[in-house]
This record gives structure tokens, sequence and C-alpha cells, in this order.
């Protein structure tokens, strides 16, 4: 049995001409949380329904917790959970009556059935909601039950689509440390998003753009290994400067940050203060400083081949 | 396997509590098409309005009509000046037909046979001529041949002699039906009508209202197998339609004295086996159809002819032979065939065992059909 709880390899999904996923190389271990960071429609979902046996791949392999996909989807559901990026449960059943139904399509005994429901009302702090609606609650109760109804059967991987794209940021912090909590007792998790604090949160990302992985890692590592560096200047006319310096070759991208414009120097650029000076001599050189990159940089230098 | 059957078909029942809308058309479909069709389907046909064109304007002429009008096939409205102002009001639906009668009435009927007043006895030209005339929209079939049936009315009471009581060529013994109500044949048929609409309809919606409301893509990563699925989801539908066949035949039995003569037992067998069918007929549909809308759209298109070729509106028997093969595929005509049977004639479920065992194939094949089409998959 191999160490990685997904391994594809040259996995690709094309609808038509269009190339939703295309020979995506992924190898993700056990007992992480595994980002995938992108923008809308580059291929997130249709990657995770691949990796969950709801679509079948044009060509390539993928093999989920040693099953070879789509031949063993069906084995591989008993050991997986699933939040879809919709709210998929019923709205006309009561909270309490979602967690039953699928606790008994999970095959969960009478007994295990009720301790385990009890266990994930209290967890997900949805107790005194049991016997409420679902349709009627709002989005974090909602997404609290979906993760609850996700992780009825103790799954050993858990895909999350989106999962905090409809809460406000409290809830998306408090739903993170439940993450944690599930894989500190050894759940491994595949999350996608496009909100980069979200993805600084995982111990590994892969940032995806048109169907193609451009890059993967670490955040940390990410960044350090990020072909740009990042310079921000304090002054002058930002507006101005901006559309002088995103002219450039050298520059990948130029954006403004309050008072501050943060500039990204490819690294080919040795440099890059005296650069920047050189191409604006009205700015003195005290304001022109190098900062660390941020995940958003990192984001931007390996997507934004187009992106101002 | 078992254990996830009752889940869905528990959740079904919830859901189905909940969706009053639903809930309300269960009972309210039998109740008020049962009330519409045993109305309104009435095949002896009474009072049809019609006219008078009485060229002789006799006492005699006036007694005709009047003799007429106590068949109460017709009912006299109008009079009329002209055979072209008559047609005119057949044309414009004034009236349905026009009586003509005659300048010669009186002669006419003196040498009619039934009188046999004519001296010297009427030649066979003579006695072929009828005593007046009818006009008839002959558009519709039911009312000309109503009208027709006055052909032979007896015309003896004219002249306040006794009814010729001539030997009948046939006796005719009407079993079953001696009244000739045509509740007793229409109820039973509606139980077929009314199950294959409401059943048809709640399943047929099942599956594709799922993936509408986004809940199969969460069911479809569940372990659950599509047979289970599609078992769960017919099971509350058929306490419903046993419902709805208490209803209408309940309700045939004390407003329309419908007698159910058979045992409640082969009711029972038939009617769960029809309701099977129509459901997994229902699922077979929601598992073609790309949402509830195109799901209602195929629901039409198979009740429509179940409607038509059943039987329920036109004889089987007397339709041509390519339409009856037509019609034997929907279970609509087979059931219709042993409803009838049960209730009104108090047959041997066994003397019917091909309607049975054909019910029972359907069930099956579409149970599996449907199963085999619902895929675990987006693609």
């Amino acid at each position: 049995m191999s160490d990685f709880a997904i391994e594809a390899h040259q996995l690709s999904r094309h609808f038509g001409m269009l190339k939703a996923i295309d020979n995506l190389d992924l190898k993700m271990p056990k007992q992480e949380i595994y980002g995938f960071l992108g923008p809308n429609g580059c291929g997130k979902t249709t990657a995770i329904r691949l990796l969950t046996g709801l679509l079948r791949p044009t060509s390539g392999e993928v093999n989920v917790l040693g099953f070879s996909l789509p031949k063993e989807a069906e084995k591989l559901r008993l050991k997986m959970g699933y939040m879809t990026q919709k709210f998929s449960l019923y709205e006309d059943l009561t909270v309490k009556e979602n967690l039953n139904f699928l606790a008994s399509i999970y095959n969960l005994d009478a007994r295990s059935k009720t301790k385990r429901v009890n266990e994930l009302l209290d967890i997900y702090r949805l107790t005194t909601k049991a016997n409420q609606l679902t349709g009627s609650m709002s989005g974090g109760q909602k997404q609290r039950l979906a993760l609850a109804g996700a992780t009825i059967h103790k799954p050993e991987l858990l895909f999350l689509d989106e999962p905090t794209s409809a809460v406000d940021p409290e809830t998306r912090r408090a739903f993170w440390s439940q993450l944690f909590d599930l894989c500190d007792n050894g759940t491994t998790i595949l999350v996608s998003t496009h909100y980069m604090d979200e993805a600084e949160r995982c111990h590994k990302l892969a940032i995806l753009e048109s169907g193609i992985k451009r890059v993967d890692g670490s955040p940390e590592q990410l960044m350090k290994d990020m072909d740009a560096t990042v310079i921000e200047i304090s002054a002058g006319n930002h507006r101005e400067t901006k559309q002088m310096l995103v002219a450039l070759p050298e520059i990948i991208s130029a954006a403004q940050l309050g008072t501050r414009l943060r500039v990204l120097v490819k690294k080919s650029v040795g440099e890059p203060i005296t650069f920047i000076a050189q191409q604006l001599p009205y700015v003195s050189k005290e304001f022109i400083v190098v900062t660390r990159p941020s995940l958003e940089d990192v984001f931007v230098t390996c997507t934004g081949q187009s992106r101002e | 396997m078992l254990s996830r059957i009752f889940a869905i078909f528990l959740k079904e029942l919830r859901q189905l509590r909940r969706d009053h809308m639903t809930f309300g058309m269960v009972v309210m479909i039998p109740l008020i098409q049962l009330l519409l069709f045993g109305y309104a389907i009435n095949t002896n046909i009474r009072d049809i309005p019609v006219g008078v064109f009485d060229q002789s304007q006799t006492g005699l002429s006036r007694v005709l009509v009047q003799t007429v009008n106590a068949t109460q096939v017709v009912k006299f409205q109008y009079q009329y000046e002209s055979i072209q102002q008559a047609e005119k009001a057949i044309a414009k639906q004034e009236v349905r037909a026009v009586l003509i009668i005659p300048k010669d009435v009186s002669q006419r009927l003196a040498r009619h046979p039934s009188v046999g007043l004519g001296s010297p006895p009427s030649s066979d030209q003579e006695t072929s001529r009828p005593v007046a005339h009818w006009l008839v929209d002959g558009s519709d079939t039911m009312i000309a041949a109503a009208i027709k049936s006055l052909r032979g009315m007896p015309l003896a009471e004219l002249l306040s002699k006794p009814a010729n009581r001539n030997t009948p060529t046939f006796e005719v013994t009407l079993l079953y039906n001696p009244e000739q109500r045509t509740a007793v044949n229409i109820v039973p048929g509606l139980v077929a009508i009314i199950l294959t609409m409401t059943m048809i309809m709640f399943t047929s919606a099942a599956i594709v209202r799922e993936s509408e409301r986004g809940n199969m893509e969460m069911l479809i990563t569940t372990p659950v197998r599509p047979l289970e699925l599609m078992i769960g989801k017919i099971i509350p539908y058929i306490f419903i339609g046993l419902v709805q066949v208490t209803i209408i035949l309940g309700l045939g039995y004390f407003v329309f004295s419908v007698p159910l003569n058979g045992s409640l037992l082969s009711l029972a067998t038939i009617t769960l086996l029809f309701i099977a069918s129509c459901l997994v007929l229902g699922l077979v549909i929601s598992t073609i159809s790309k949402n509830q809308l195109q799901a209602m759209q195929l629901t039409v298109f198979v009740l429509l002819p179940s409607i038509l070729l059943s039987g329920f509106m036109f004889p089987y028997e007397g339709m041509p032979v390519v339409a009856q093969n037509i019609a034997e595929a929907f279970p609509a005509t087979h059931f219709l065939r042993l409803v009838r049977g049960v209730v009104l004639r108090e047959v041997d479920l066994s003397t019917m065992a091909f309607d049975i065992y054909w019910l029972l194939g359907f069930t099956l094949i579409g149970l599996i059909i449907a199963s085999m089409r619902f895929k675990k998959n987006l693609d």
C-alpha cells in the first residue's frame, strides 16, 4: 500500500473541445490537508469529481486509497466523504433526519447510529437545531451540517469542494479548526478554494489554472521558490507608476494595496530595487523596499501571464 | 440492503408529508375526477336539442311531435318554416337535428304497416315511405346513433291503439349491468386511469427532482445501490395508490352504486401489481428525462394513449388490430380487464393469468431497466 492517499498520473478530462483537466499529476500524502487553489472555472470541481469517481477520465490513471478509479469507485465510497459545493442534503428534512438518513445509507446499526448522530450534533454545535428543517438554517449552520453528513461514517478521505464560499470569515475560522481536528484524527482532506487565506492553511496545495496544474508544494515552499521578487513602493502617483511598470517585460504584475504599490519583478532581474529605482527617477530609493511574498503573489506569478 | 431501502422509504415519506400540494393531490385527484367523470361521461344520450319543420300543421303532426318528445331521446326546442332554415339551424348548432313532417303525414300514417288502414292495401313502394324525415348533424356518431334508434319507434299509440306486441327476433339478457348505467363501467375504469395518472406522475419526477435540487451529487457518492434507491422510492407511493383505489371504489359504491362483486383479496392483488408497474414506468421516465418538465411531458405522452387505447373510452375489441397491439404495451389495458373482471364479474384471477403475469413481468423488467439506466456518475 502506498503512502499516498491519492495518486494521479497524466489525468485528463475533456468536455468536447474544452480541456477541463489537462495532464494532471498529483501525489497527495495521507493525513494532510491538501488544497486546490484556482479561480472559478479552473477545473477544481472537475478534478474532485474525477478523484471521487463521479466522472470518468478521458485518459490517465487515478488511484485513490489503493482503489483504481473509476473501476473500483463503489469500494471507495465507503471510505470517502464528499461535501459538495452546493448544499446537497435535503432541505425538507430536519437536521437529525438528514443525519439519520445518511447513517442508514452507510449501514450503521441502530445503536451506533444514535451514538454517532448525537456525537456529530455535539461536535458541530447542532444539538439545539436537531429538529429544525434544514432549509430554514443559515449558511454557516448548513455548512456544519454538510460536514457532519460527509464525516458520518468516519471516512479516511474527505473531499471538500469550496466549503466556505457561503460563510463569513468567523465561521470559516471555526470550520478550519474542525478540519484540523479531523486531520489530527487521521483523516486526509482535499479542499478546493479560491480564498488565499484558506489556501495558506493547507499543508500542501496545488495551483490550478485552465485545467493545468501550475505549481504545487507547501505554501511556505511555494513562496520561497517563487520566481519573482516582491517590491513595495510607497511614494509617487501609483496609477501612473503602475501603468508604466506593467508595460515592462521584467514586471509580472503591479497592484495597489492601500498607500502602497506591490510590484512583482522577475527573479531574472538581479538587482530589483536598483532596477525599479532606475525606472522611477522621481521616487526616492528609501520608498522602495523588498518585502515577504504572500500566497497571492505566488498565485499571480504562476497564473497571471496575462493578468495585470 | 433492507435497512437502506427502509431509510430511503422513510425519507420519501417525510418529504411527502411536508409537501402539502402533492399530499393534497393524492386525495383530490381521485375525488374530483371520479365525480366529474362519473356524472359527465354518459353514453346513454338524452334530451338532444332538436327542432321541427311541420309542413302539415295538423293535430296528428302535433301528436307525433309529442310522442317523439316523450321518448326523452330528443327535446323539441324550435319551430322552422323551411328546409333552408332548418339546415342553417343545424349548421350553427342551434339544434342537432330537425324533424321534417311532410304535408301528407296523415295519409302516410294511415298506410303505415303498423296502422294498416290503407285501402286498397298499400303497395310495396308506398309502405316503404316513412311517416316523417329526420335531418341530423351526423358529425357526432353518438348523437346520430341515438336519433337513428328512433327509426323503429312504435306508432300505434299515436292512434290510441294498443301497442302491437311483436315478438322480437332475439331475446337479450344483460348481465352485470342490467340497467345499463354508464357509471358501472366507468368507475372501475377510472381506477386504471387515475392510478396511471398519479402514479406515473409522482415517480417520474422522483429521480429528476433529486438532480435538480442538487441532492443527487451527494447521493451518488454514498454506497447506496441503484436498485435500493429505486425500491425505496416506490414503496411509499404503493400505499398512496391503495388509498386512491379505496377512495375511488368507495365513492363509486356509495355515490354511483357500483357493485363490488369480487373478493377484496383479488382486488388488492391486481391493484398492487398495477400500482407497481405504473411506479416503475414513472421511474424509467425519471431516469430518461433531464428535468421535471421533460418528465411531465413524457408522462402525458404515456398517459394519453393509456386513456384512449386501454378500453376505458372505447371497447378494446372494437379497435383496429394495430391499435390493439399498441394498447397491449400499456399496463392500463391489462389492469382495466382485470379490474372490470374482478369488480363487476367476480372472475377468478386464475382465468386472467395472462394479464397478471404481464403486469408482473412489466414491473420486474422496468425495475431492472430503471436501475441500469441510473448511473452513479455524472458523465
